[in-house]
């Protein structure tokens, strides 16, 4: 990415330190990850070591270092979703997609996420495509929704 | 326009209490809270065009409110003055309401709230069994006002305690009040908030904090996420207080980034409360000066401890430090002294401040006073927030409130207070919930999630899940926490395989009394109650696992089998014809066979078969 957006981002913020993952994600909306050059241009502009900066880009869930696929699914597996058993649903998009959670499939379609909780536990087992909510699902449910979505793409 | 004295604002609720008083009715519904948020557009587009058409935008009064808690019935909406209340209302059945019940006056049947145990309907909010037993102090303003607009709150008497403070109280009274109160933070610790308060107050510096935690990492709970996100202001009016008690002129509210829209309404909310003058320099011409910034959270669920959050706030790995010689009241954010409160801590402060401590401290049992609210979810009929005054017994919550587990299922246990937490056994179901209590029972109150679980749950399954969640959440940074889960993770994983020993459960114990007691955190110190909770109670399945080799609940897919049963298969197909991994076989009408070599266990012939006719053994 334009390392000019970079520095945009973070005059936006205001340069704080408080601000320091907001401006993480903010940068990483435009490429879906964070690579090392955007790094290193952040540690320069925010006067923060690259070692530190990289030390909170590990630790952070919501940040990533590895490409991402041009479509999400995040899958809640908090407690009350979990005891509405979305370990199926899991097991399901990785029989269809062949990916784990966390990976990206080879063409790069598709990442899958395994969140701990969308605080939306009313209409567990919850599954987000691209954004979108999807309540009280199951495996074939969430097969159906990833068929239906693959075949319009 | 900007409210620059006491007087000036109380014109300004008059102006608005006068506009809004013109409306004849007024119809809220539940706008774009996460939970049904994906067609908030159709729903409000249709409601707008639908007033247009039959001339009534002079008359009905419309409100798209934050989460109203009923969210197993969501959308909900209600008619107000007579309170008449529909349930899963969609953009589809909205013209029909306009006609029917705001023209002509009729109640539409099939919208109406149905009590699923005893099949009666019912018309107004009030009766609502889920409501009825509640006593929403907190959360019931959410359906009163929309979170974007600060006209309602101030409307419903909001800023009114900010007013009062300002007329030249004193913090020591302000403080006075939390104690006599007994309020106690709302986030898991339950610590008496004034003491927070005057530490801070009494600490020496010119540069103070104050934060609210919005970082519920706690999963299956979410009421912080429908206060900050439905009643934004309250929060605010609350911190504002805050730091006029204790002399801080800048907040932070650190919110998880997965609550985009909490993060966006507090926005909002600070944007409106800075242009009329009720944050920034100089607020409502008293001369205290305070500003408030939001921060989010990168997903990590230790940012819920203090200390981590405070780390992560100064832009660096959210660890948490030792707090027994230093205390974040006296040096937290940049070595300044801080106040840090849970959001729903903050929102009890308006209302002691403007009902009184008194009142306050009639609501709850000795040690835990107020209300608080629960997120009841899980196994149970009505899912849903609920507030319930202390002391309220789990029976109460469970079965008045949530109607029980669904149809066919029995209840086994609940889950409370987060990874941290406990399970609550049936044999405990009249235990009254408030922080001493829950502690008691090996359980706590956390930030107030309630799972209900039934026969299909699998305490050793849970108690893993549990393990493996904080394995993962772990920072790290001290060696029992993190050494301890990873290895608890391998005892108990060992145990739902089948693959473990005699000596197991022993070492579990052993385990978890030393983590307890060596970890550094609060969240190091907890993490192993899910294990001991569970040993606690549900040992013979613990044995059962290790002994016969067998998970009574029919979960844990290394000790079950799937089977049909050749009485209740018809034949129809559908378990075949959907079954991932073939391994399903059988001809169309005859009795079909599941091949156990082939199968994974997934659940999907469970779920097609119409007829009940797959079974696990």
């Amino acid at each position: 990415m334009e390392l000019g957006i970079v520095d945009s981002i973070i005059e936006q913020h205001g340069k704080k330190t408080w601000a320091l993952i907001s401006i993480l994600q903010d940068i990483q909306k435009y490429d879906g990850y964070l690579s090392a050059d955007v790094l290193r241009r952040v540690s320069e502009k925010m006067d923060i070591p690259l070692t530190r900066l990289y030390g909170v880009a590990t630790f952070y869930k919501s940040l990533n270092l590895t490409p991402q696929g041009r479509h999400n699914i995040t899958v809640c597996a908090g407690t009350a979703c979990h005891v509405r058993k979305s370990d199926n649903i899991i097991k399901e998009i990785t029989n269809l997609l062949k990916i784990k959670p966390g990976e990206t499939t080879e063409d790069r379609e598709f990442t899958l996420n395994v969140v701990n909780c969308l605080g939306a536990c009313a209409i567990g087992p919850i599954v987000v495509l691209d954004g979108k909510y999807h309540g009280k699902m199951t495996a074939s449910k969430t097969k159906d929704l990833l068929n239906k979505f693959r075949s319009q793409l | 326009m900007r409210i620059s004295s006491i007087n000036e604002l109380e014109n300004f609720r008059e102006s608005i209490k006068k506009r809004n008083g013109r409306f004849k009715k007024t119809i809220s519904i539940c706008g774009k809270t996460g939970c049904c948020g994906g067609d908030y557009e159709s729903r409000k587009s249709v409601l707008e065009n639908e007033l247009r058409k039959n001339n009534l935008e002079d008359e009905v009064r419309l409100i798209f409110s934050g989460c109203q808690g009923f969210c197993e019935q969501g959308p909900i909406m209600v008619i107000k003055p007579e309170g008449i209340t529909y349930c899963k209302v969609e953009a589809e059945s909205i013209p029909e309401i306009i006609f029917e019940t705001l023209i002509k006056g009729n109640i539409i049947d099939s919208l109406l709230y149905k009590d699923p145990v005893t099949g009666n309907k019912f018309i107004y909010e009030k009766d609502i069994p889920f409501y009825k037993a509640q006593n929403r102090i907190i959360s019931g303003q959410n359906g009163l006002l929309d979170p974007t607009k600060i006209e309602d709150y101030i409307a419903i008497g909001g800023y009114s305690a900010l007013s009062k403070v300002l007329m030249g109280i004193s913090s020591d009274w302000i403080i006075d009040q939390l104690r006599i109160s007994g309020l106690r933070g709302r986030g898991g610790g339950g610590f008496p908030t004034w003491r927070k308060w005057d530490s801070c107050r009494k600490a020496e510096n010119n540069t103070k904090y104050i934060i609210c935690n919005c970082d519920e990492g706690d999963p299956g709970a979410y009421m912080d996420r429908s206060l900050l996100e439905g009643n934004p202001h309250l929060i605010l009016e609350g911190m504002i207080i805050g730091a006029y008690a204790i002399g801080s002129h800048t907040g932070y509210i650190y919110v998880r980034h997965e609550y985009p829209l909490a993060w966006e309404n507090a926005g909002i909310a600070i944007e409106q409360a800075r242009e009329i003058g009720i944050l920034g320099e100089n607020i409502l011409g008293s001369g205290f000066s305070f500003d408030i910034e939001i921060a989010r959270g990168g997903g990590a669920f230790i940012c819920g401890e203090s200390t981590a959050l405070i780390a992560s706030l100064e832009g660096r790995a959210g660890e948490p430090r030792d707090k027994q010689h230093l205390h974040t009241v006296e040096s937290g954010l940049w070595d300044k002294p801080t106040v840090l409160n849970n959001v729903e801590t903050w929102a009890n402060v308006p209302f002691i401040i403007n009902n009184g401590a008194e009142w306050y401290s009639s609501i709850g049992t000795k040690n835990s006073k107020g209300t608080k609210i629960f997120s009841l979810v899980g196994k149970v009929k009505n899912t849903g927030l609920v507030e319930v005054p202390m002391g309220t017994t789990l029976r109460e919550i469970i079965y008045e409130i949530g109607g029980g587990t669904p149809e066919g299922s029995e209840f086994k246990a609940v889950q409370t207070g987060g990874p941290s937490g406990g399970c609550i056994p049936k044999k405990l179901i009249d235990l009254p919930v408030d922080f001493d209590e829950l502690t008691k029972a090996g359980a706590m109150m956390g930030s107030g999630g309630m799972i209900v679980m039934d026969e299909t749950t699998c305490m050793v399954d849970l108690a893993l899940y549990f393990v493996k969640f904080l394995k993962e959440e772990s920072c790290g940074k001290c060696l029992p926490c993190r050494e301890g889960l990873k290895r608890m993770d391998e005892i108990l994983t060992d145990i739902v395989q089948g693959g473990a020993n005699g000596g197991s459960i022993e070492l579990l114990e052993e385990l978890a009394t030393v983590m307890k007691d060596a970890s550094l955190c609060g969240l190091g110190k907890t993490a192993p109650n899910s294990v001991l909770s569970t040993l606690e109670y549900f040992r013979d399945e613990y044995i059962a696992h290790v002994v016969e080799k067998r998970c009574p609940a029919g979960v844990c897919i290394d000790l079950i089998r799937y089977s049909i049963d050749p009485e209740a298969c018809t034949g129809c197909g559908a378990c075949l014809r959907n079954c991932p991994y073939d391994a399903i076989e059988g001809e169309r009408r005859k009795t079909h066979k599941i091949l156990t070599d082939m199968c994974q266990k997934c659940g999907t012939c469970i779920e097609v078969c119409k007829f009940d006719a797959v079974k696990i053994i």
